[in-house]
Parts: structure tokens; sequence; C-alpha cells
């Protein structure tokens, strides 16, 4: 194989496999700039995973598969929003509880409504025309699936809404300083269920892109561990969507070479390789760390005072 | 004069029964999805609960299930008191294991007094190094440890698969074709002695005493007060002189000790040797996330897991009897302790509105029975 196969290769494979990170990386940035800590993403991802998977299996319509997964999703979000916000959990333990409910959820229907692993026909590849034609980038920018582009296509929108839209103003006012927010007549609670049901819709998309376009199966704990890193990545991000695509990009890229160092069979034992993206994981947390300030009200329940 | 029943309802009983609450709550919910399922709760509840605690052999099944689940929920309890939150008992869980296990098999020939506790030790060790890395990180980095914790997790197993299918793999193994990811059987002479004709093992009464231990670290040495401290209020801490860099380091590291310790005992006390399926969950049957659970029912207190952990290792053992008995996967559990575990945290509101309640009306009781003095009023004239 020559060289420029394997970096292409490497390439075209790390665009694709940055879809689910950036899906729930872009929601969980939204939730965390509200000022909540959603780390049961892990959880929403498997559920929307299963949901979407097991739709298209008996449809075959791929819309609805996405759609009933970004509704699962969403409802968990909700249920993350009632335990956090209205109930004013710790929220890092109630996430943990939500991934628990999610990991067990997601294998008890596989184990019950399908039992062994399956396959479906995903979103294929849609050339984009003209662009496709490119030699190199078109191959691997504009030969992807339906999914991958929309979530480069929301990058931008996100980054829109959050820095340039009213709304966007409202839930960095109420991350920042609620009180404020709150005395200048913004519902604090009212952003807070928007994020945050907003972050759990697009964690299901997250899962859905995984079990019905990237691989296309489904089987107990499919994200082994996705959910969190994508959680890291906003912290590596700095809360900014495109700080969060520069850390999807880093780390999609890592596990594309992890995955080619197994095809190529070079002598670095695989589980070293399926190992790196988590180390990477801690190093750029430690750097990230150091660069920017979390979201002042971040974890902190907002009660009215008087 | 108030009710003795409203009296009863605002006294803390009530607050140390909320996990309770929160508990059948959670089995209320997951009776809506088993009728879902087309199961009937009662049944499925009835299995469970026969499953767990039936008979003698089933009962001891439960004890050596909870072993583990107390050993890190006393850790998580560590961990929580020195305000840090540790996932990662999973990865620990598996570092002791492999420690304690390399041990073993290195001094096979040894006297088994010797051998064992220095395997213990070393599994403690283990998991102290693989929790005090998050901990380390969060003291001086101010790295977030729930996720360096989930990170390290995944670490300890590609490194767990790496050394049992390489260089800690059984030489019987290596000759067959199957090549089945797993250590040698440990010598027989270290297995940890049983407490009765069942699979019950010594691992279970050094778990409570453990247990017993540590909540006399908590909350009767220097060291557990500056902990609790730490996790109170880092900055009057930093302020009253406390390291409190130190302090959330060792607050990991000692949870990960526990966890360390749970693997050690889990292969001397019940599987003799390592091995995996290529996940956590294989080897640690998620003891790492059961344990959370456990500690949090506990009240995050030493001595309130050791029920809670006992309760949660007979759900676990009583699984298996219900997906017979109702066709309904195992799985069911984790999906419970799930909501468990919202549930609990979600009664915190509500513990916190009782206890400014309770305080209010004490303030009030007092200002009845001793009103203003006589000699008060004269002064104030």
């Amino acid at each position: 194989m020559r060289i420029e196969d394997v970096i292409l290769g490497i390439l075209t494979s790390g665009i694709r496999l940055a879809t689910p990170y950036l899906y729930a990386g872009i929601g969980e940035t939204f939730g965390q700039r509200s000022g909540v800590l959603n780390l049961g993403v892990e959880g929403q991802m498997l559920l929307g995973a299963f949901a979407a998977f097991y739709v298209v299996r008996m449809t075959g319509n791929l819309w609805l598969g996405l759609l009933v997964a970004i509704l699962v999703g969403g409802l968990m979000g909700l249920a993350m929003a009632f335990v956090s916000v209205t109930l004013r959990a710790k929220q890092g333990i109630s996430g943990i509880g939500f991934f628990l409910f999610g990991l067990g959820l997601s294998d008890l229907l596989f184990q019950k409504m399908l039992g062994t692993v399956q396959t479906v026909s995903g979103f294929r590849p849609v050339a984009i025309p003209l662009l496709s034609q490119i030699p190199v980038l078109g191959q691997v920018f504009f030969n992807q699936n339906l999914l991958v582009y929309g979530a480069y296509l929301m990058v931008p929108v996100a980054a829109f809404v959050l820095n340039q839209t009213t709304f966007g103003l409202k839930v960095r006012a109420v991350g920042e300083n609620p009180e404020a927010a709150d005395s200048l007549g913004v519902n604090v609670a009212r952003v807070r269920y928007t994020t945050v049901t907003l972050g759990g819709m697009f964690s299901g998309l997250a899962g859905a892109s995984l079990s019905i376009a990237l691989l296309n199966v489904f089987q107990q704990n499919l994200t082994s561990g996705l959910g969190f890193i994508a959680v890291a990545l906003v912290y590596f991000g700095g809360w900014r969507p495109w700080g969060v695509l520069a850390g999807a990009l880093l780390f999609s890229m890592v596990n594309a070479l992890q995955l080619w160092v197994q095809v190529l069979g070079l002598p670095i034992p695989s589980e070293f390789a399926v190992m790196m993206p988590y180390v990477l994981t801690i190093v750029a947390l430690v750097v990230a760390v150091q660069r920017v300030r979390p979201p002042t009200a971040l974890t902190k329940p907002f009660v009215r005072e008087g | 004069m108030k009710h003795r029943w409203a009296t009863l309802w605002a006294s803390p009983i009530i607050d140390a029964l909320l996990p309770v609450f929160a508990t059948l709550a959670a089995l209320l919910v997951v009776a809506v999805m088993l009728l879902v399922l087309g199961a009937n709760p009662l049944v499925a509840y009835a299995a469970l609960i026969d499953g767990a605690f039936g008979s003698v052999n089933s009962l001891a099944d439960t004890l050596v299930r909870a072993t583990p689940l107390l050993f890190v929920g006393v850790g998580i309890c560590i961990a929580f008191r020195g305000g840090v939150i540790n996932i990662g008992g999973e990865g620990q869980f598996v570092a002791g294991a492999l420690c304690a296990t390399l041990v073993g098999l290195y001094f096979a020939d040894g006297h088994p007094l010797l051998v064992v506790p220095l395997a213990m030790l070393a599994g403690a060790l283990g998991g102290f190094v693989w929790g005090g890395i998050p901990g380390l990180l969060k003291a001086h980095f101010n790295v977030n440890e729930i996720l360096s914790t989930v990170m390290m997790n995944q670490i300890a197993v590609q490194g767990m698969n790496f050394l049992l299918i390489g260089p800690m793999i059984d030489p019987i193994q290596l000759e067959r074709a199957s090549r089945i990811p797993q250590t040698a059987r440990l010598s027989s002479a270290f297995d940890l002695p049983r407490l009765a004709p069942t699979r019950l093992h010594l691992g279970t009464l050094i778990a409570i005493i453990m247990a017993v231990l540590v909540y006399i670290l908590l909350w009767r040495t220097t060291l557990g007060y500056r902990i609790r401290a730490v996790g109170l209020n880092r900055e009057a801490s930093r302020y009253a002189g406390i390291n409190v860099a130190q302090h959330i380091a060792l607050s990991l590291a000692l949870s990960g000790a526990l966890a360390g310790l749970a693997g050690a005992i889990q292969v001397y006390g019940v599987n003799f040797r390592m091995f995996t399926d290529g996940s956590a969950t294989g080897f640690t049957g998620s003891a790492g996330f059961h344990g959370i659970v456990a500690a949090l029912f506990g009240q995050l207190h030493p001595l309130g897991t050791i029920p809670a952990a006992f309760f949660f290792g007979g759900l676990l053992v009583g699984a298996n009897k219900l997906q017979r008995a109702v066709q309904v996967p195992g799985a069911l559990i984790v999906t419970l302790n799930g909501l468990v575990v919202v549930f609990v945290v979600s009664t915190e509101l509500w513990r916190q509105q009782r206890t400014r309640m309770r305080a209010a009306e004490s303030l009030a009781e007092r200002d009845d029975a001793h009103p203003a003095s006589p000699a008060a009023e004269v002064a104030s004239t």
C-alpha cells in the first residue's frame, strides 16, 4: 500500500469519525455554557443509537430512525434538566445515573428486541457535485454521508447562535451570572431546560450517527466511552463550537490513525493503539484547563434569593 | 402542641430513609417497564428476592457479590467526603487485580501467609496509583476528575487486555489455538479461606472491617478531619492551613486503593486468576459503578454502605433468577441502579429544605422557652 493512500485513508476516516463527537460535543457545549454539566451524554447516545437502529431495522426508513433518536435523546435531556434545574440535584452524580440508565436500558432492549448483532444499510456517501471531483480533497471532504456534512455545518451555526443571537446571549449570561440574568428578566430555568434538552437531542443524533451512518450496527455498549470523550472535548474546546471542532478532529484523526495501525499490522500492540485517544484526552484536559476558564456557574444550581 | 405524627415526620429518621423511598420509586418505575415488556413485575421481583436471599447458597452468593461493592463503595465515600467524584472504580479495580495477580504468579512457591498479604498490599497500591494520578491532576492542574477517571478506566482495560493476551497469558493457553486471554490459575494454597461450606470467603469479612476502619479514619483521625474539611470548603480549609491539593490527591488515591483491594480480593477469593472478555465489565462485573450506587444509598457513610452493598449485591445475584423467571435480561438491574442514583440525588433538595425547616423550628422553640430576661430589658432601656 502506498503511503499516500494510507494518509488519504486516515484523513477520510478521520473526517467521518469526528461526526459523533461533533454532535454530542456541540450539544453539550450549549448545556455547559448555560451552567449545566450533563454527564449522561453517553447514556443518551446509547439510547439514541439503539432507537435509530431499531426503527431502521424494522421500517427501513432512515429519516424516521433519525427522528426517533432525536426524540429519545431529547426526552433524556428533559429528564436531566428536570433533575438538575428543578430538583437541583448534584449534576456530576445524576449524570452518572443517567449514563447507567441508558447503558442498562439500551442493553436490555437490544437483548430483548434484537437478540443478536445485526446490520442495517445506513446513510450512504453522497458525492457533492463538482467539489467531490477535486483530486484528494474531494475524496476526503466531499464524498461523505449526509450526517457527516450535517455535523460540520452545525459548527458555524452553533457558533453563530451562541455568539450572535439573543438566545445565545441569554445562554451565556445564565451560565456566567444567573443572578444578574434573572434580575434582567431572563428566565434562568427556561434557558437551562432548553439547552439541556437540546443537548440531549444532539446526543441522540450523535448515537444515531454511529448506528445508522458510520458503523451500521448496534451492540451492547456501542459507544464505549465516546460520550465521555465528547464531554471532555467541550473542556478542551474552551466551551466554544470551533474549539470543539478542533478537538473532535484531533481525536478522530488519532482514532483513524489507530485503526490504520491495526489494518497495516504495524508492530504496535493494538491495545496501545486503542488506548491512545484516552491518554490524549487526559493530556488535552491538562493543557486545555490551563488556557480557558469554565463558565462561572457551571454545575451550580440557581436559587432565586428572597 | 404539635401532633406527634408531625414531629415524627419532621424527624431526621425520615431523612435517613430518603434513599429507601428513592429506591422504592425506582423499583416502581422499573415495574412499569416490566409491564411494558410484557412481564409480571410481582413475579419478577419475587424471583429477584428469592434468587438473592432465598437460600443459604444464594445468601452466600449475595455476600460474595456485595464484597467488591462494599470495598469500592467505602472508597467512594472517602472521595466524596473529600469533595471529589471518583468514577474510576473500574480501572482501579483492574489495576489492583493485575498487581495482586502478578505477585501471586511471581511468588508461586512462596508461603501463603507471606504471599497473600503481599498480594493484597500490591492490589491496594495498584489502585492507589491508578486513583492517585487523576488525584494529582485534579490537585495541581485542576483537571476534572470525573473525566480523567473515566479515561483511566479505558486505559486500564486496554492495559489488562494487552497483558492477558500477551505477557501474562496462561502458558497452557499459548499451546492451544483458542488462546483464551487469561492468566494461569494461581496456586490453590493462596485461595482465601472459605467461611462456610459455600462460596463465601474471608474477603467479605475484610471488607466489613475496612468499612469500620474507614469510618474511624474519616471521623476519628486528624487526616480524616482534614479530608472532610477540604470536601466541605476548600477556601476555608486553605485558610486554616490545610494543604488542600495534597488532601484532594490523597482522597482520590485512597479511594482507588480500596477499589484496588477489591480487585485483589476478587482474584484471590473468587476467580483465582485474571481473565478478560475485552471489556472492563467482563472481569469487574461493573463493581466500580455499582459501588457508587451502594455508597450513595448508604448516604456516603462507610457504615451505611455495608447494608447498601448487601442490598445491591442481592439485586445483582437475583437478576439471574429474574431473567429465567420472566425472560427479561439482567441488564434490567443496571437500568434500575441508574434510576436509583438519579432518584437518590434528586432527594437532596428535600433534605436541605427539611434541615432548614428544623433549624427554623428549633430557633422558634428556643425563643418561646427563654423570653428575653428582665435584666436585658432593663439594660436596653
